[in-house]
């Protein structure tokens, strides 16, 4: 089998597991109901997270996305209580504006050579502070637009309802699949979050590729930002606090290596699936405190890491034998 | 036609004999940001224990997104009612629709929403602004014609109980203009913000400016204390302390003289929730939309260390 795969057929094989152990002990969990809640009430993280995993691929970091979620749901709730914008119109511009927002993150990156890890902090600190410039109190969003798109879904036999914000989660999904593992641009990500001087040497534009990932991660946002919006129809300055520790950890679970290089997309959104599992499995035994859910989560990654670890060292074990010999010699020189 | 009697008959039997039976609550709380919101949740379990129901129990961690998905999951389990005490007041529209499609009844604790009103079966709660009120006119009695610089420290931005409290003060002191608020801050209920936000102010204005400190609820103004006394001020004496909640560690501070007054919001908010919900169950009876609790004033003579002994046990 694919090394590649593994992690992501680990990951599959412990959503299973876990929720068939959930159904002996709640039948009830096993509806159309509950799988319709686990696709809504986590889309936007789902979108958010497949905007990261590109990110990761490519061997960076993007700390912004939560904040960049909580300012598009103020920017939405502001535009359309201060101005006679239709809300399609306002959303266009939203994406717009976190997707420059993403690209300018990238170009400062690349161009100044900083740690991706600073740039996207700075950039959560101005997003963060965007949103409570614009209002620090709660706007409720109401529209009738913003109506129609919530109260769009497609009932699934037994009651459960598959949303229209569900459905573009799943959509966003495979179009970044497509885009990461069936286009070039992904094979340029790949080598980049590989290793990105041997990328330059075959080639590679790593400065456009750095920039468009960011502008990805940003669009992602937004669209998270979006669905977030119409999930709570509020925008709410404090929303979404520490949601790209969340996505990160989905796309590790997932099967993402965090150096870069290596995973797959659509293993991260088992990842969230796994993590809205948890909670729901929390809310249904109704007397476990819901921190479980972040001691369950900080334990399935240190299982993956160690994980990648293993899977690493068996391949360069098996492969490896002349990159090792290489970085020795590079070593070596730099030591001289 | 016989056999549909039969089971109309049946029917009305099995939801005549439902009340008897032990129901099961859902309970979508905020997290445990103060030791009042921890409280409620004891007195809550207390009261369900006691009724014989069933309670499940999600703590939100603070987040809207977190209890959205809990009420979710409530619906999805079946469950007979739920007790929702809302983060912030927006956003509710879609879920209490569906909770209202599966005529799942859900009652509102202690903080309101935007929501219409046909959507829930009724809200639990004392009256945030009266609250603020009763705080203000303590103010305006105590000081009476002196000039007074409060500072204030804010619950959680947006959150009803923040916004209510300081309209209510405000409304308190009206019309008095010796007594002015010159600062007002978040301090997001807590006690390490509630401290960090007085040390700011105490920096900023000086500590001989400021008169009285008025803090949306008692954990902030515990925090405030220590931040007064670290500035070698006193509190209670220095600087008037007044709060809201009537936590067992306020009582503990009024009676070493460091707080001054505080407005009780009872914690037992399960109470008159279960009531409504269990004469809904038995016969359909639908209670008002709002069910107001009591808001008593303490001061430093109404025996603190005693109701501190009696309050302690309540899991503040």
């Amino acid at each position: 089998m694919n090394a590649r795969l593994l992690p992501f057929v680990v990951t599959c094989g412990i959503f299973v597991l876990a929720y068939g152990l959930a159904w002996l002990q709640f039948p009830a969990i096993l509806s159309t109901r509950v799988i319709g809640n686990l696709l809504t009430d986590n889309a936007y993280l789902g979108i958010v997270a497949v905007g990261m995993t590109v990110v990761i691929l490519s061997g960076g970091i993007d700390l912004s996305v939560g904040a960049v979620i909580a300012f598009s749901g103020v920017f939405i709730g502001v535009m359309l209580r201060d101005t006679g914008l239709h809300p399609y119109a306002v959303f266009v511009l939203l994406l717009l504006i976190t997707t420059l927002f993403g690209l300018a993150m990238g170009a400062v990156i690349h161009l100044l050579e900083m740690p991706p890890f600073i740039v996207t902090l700075a950039g959560m600190f101005m997003a963060r502070g965007a949103a409570y410039v614009l209002s620090i109190d709660s706007i409720p969003i109401r529209h009738p637009a913003i109506e129609a798109i919530q109260s769009a879904y497609w009932l699934m036999p037994g009651k459960g309802r598959l949303t229209l914000i569900a459905g573009l989660m799943l959509l966003t999904v495979a179009a970044v699949t497509l885009l990461i593992h069936r286009s070039p641009f992904g094979t340029r990500v790949m080598a980049v979050g590989g290793d990105a001087r041997t990328a330059r040497l075959l080639g590679v534009d790593v400065g456009r590729t750095t920039v468009a990932v960011y502008g990805l991660s940003g669009f992602c946002a937004g669209l998270a930002g979006v669905v977030f919006a119409v999930y709570t129809s509020a925008g709410y300055s404090l929303a979404t606090v520490g949601t790209e520790l969340d996505a990160i950890a989905a796309v590790v679970i997932g099967g993402t290596l965090l150096t870069g290089g290596s995973g797959f997309v659509p293993g991260t959104l088992v990842g969230v699936l796994i993590m809205g599992l948890i909670q729901t499995y929390i809310v249904f035994d109704g007397t476990l405190s819901s921190w479980w859910t972040k001691i369950v989560i900080g334990m399935l990654l240190f299982g993956f890491v160690a994980l990648q670890k293993g899977l690493v060292q068996l391949r360069s074990r098996k492969g490896g034998g002349r990159r090792r010999a290489r970085r020795q010699s590079a070593q070596g020189r730099a030591a001289a | 036609m016989k056999n549909l009697t039969a089971y109309a008959l049946f029917a009305t039997t099995a939801l005549a004999a439902l009340p008897a039976a032990a129901e099961t609550v859902g309970f979508a709380q905020i997290g445990s940001e103060s030791g009042w919101r921890a409280a409620e949740t004891t007195v809550t379990r207390q009261e369900a224990e006691k009724r014989g129901h069933d309670l499940k129990f999600a703590d939100a961690q603070q987040k809207q997104e977190n209890q959205i998905k809990a009420v979710k999951t409530f619906i999805a389990q079946g469950v007979d009612a739920i007790l929702l005490a809302p983060v912030v007041a927006t956003g509710w529209d879609q879920v209490l629709q569906e909770a209202k499609e599966a005529e799942i009844p859900v009652v509102l604790l202690d903080r309101q929403v935007d929501s219409s009103e046909d959507l829930y079966l009724t809200a639990v709660g004392s009256d945030l602004e009266h609250e603020g009120r009763v705080a203000g006119e303590w103010l305006v009695q105590q000081v009476g014609d002196k000039t007074c610089n409060v500072v204030e420290l804010q619950g959680t931005t947006g959150s009803s109980p923040a916004i209510k409290r300081k309209a209510g003060f405000e409304a308190g002191i009206a019309g008095h203009d010796n007594i002015k608020i010159t600062r007002s801050q978040t301090g997001d209920f807590t006690r390490t913000k509630g401290k960090e936000v007085m040390e700011s102010f105490l920096k900023a204005e000086g500590g001989t400016e400021i008169c009285a400190l008025y803090a949306h609820n008692d954990d902030m103004a515990v925090g405030a204390i220590q931040a007064i006394k670290e500035a070698g001020k006193k509190p209670g004496t220095d600087i008037l302390v007044v709060s809201i909640d009537a936590v067992p560690d306020i009582f503990q501070a009024m009676a070493a003289g460091e707080a001054n007054a505080t407005v009780e919001l009872t914690p037992n908010m399960a109470g008159p929730a279960f009531d409504a919900l269990e004469a809904y169950w038995k016969n359909g009876t639908v209670p008002p939309k709002f069910i107001q609790t009591e808001s008593k004033l303490y001061t430093q003579a109404d025996d603190p260390q005693a109701i501190y002994e009696s309050k302690k046990n309540l899991g503040y």
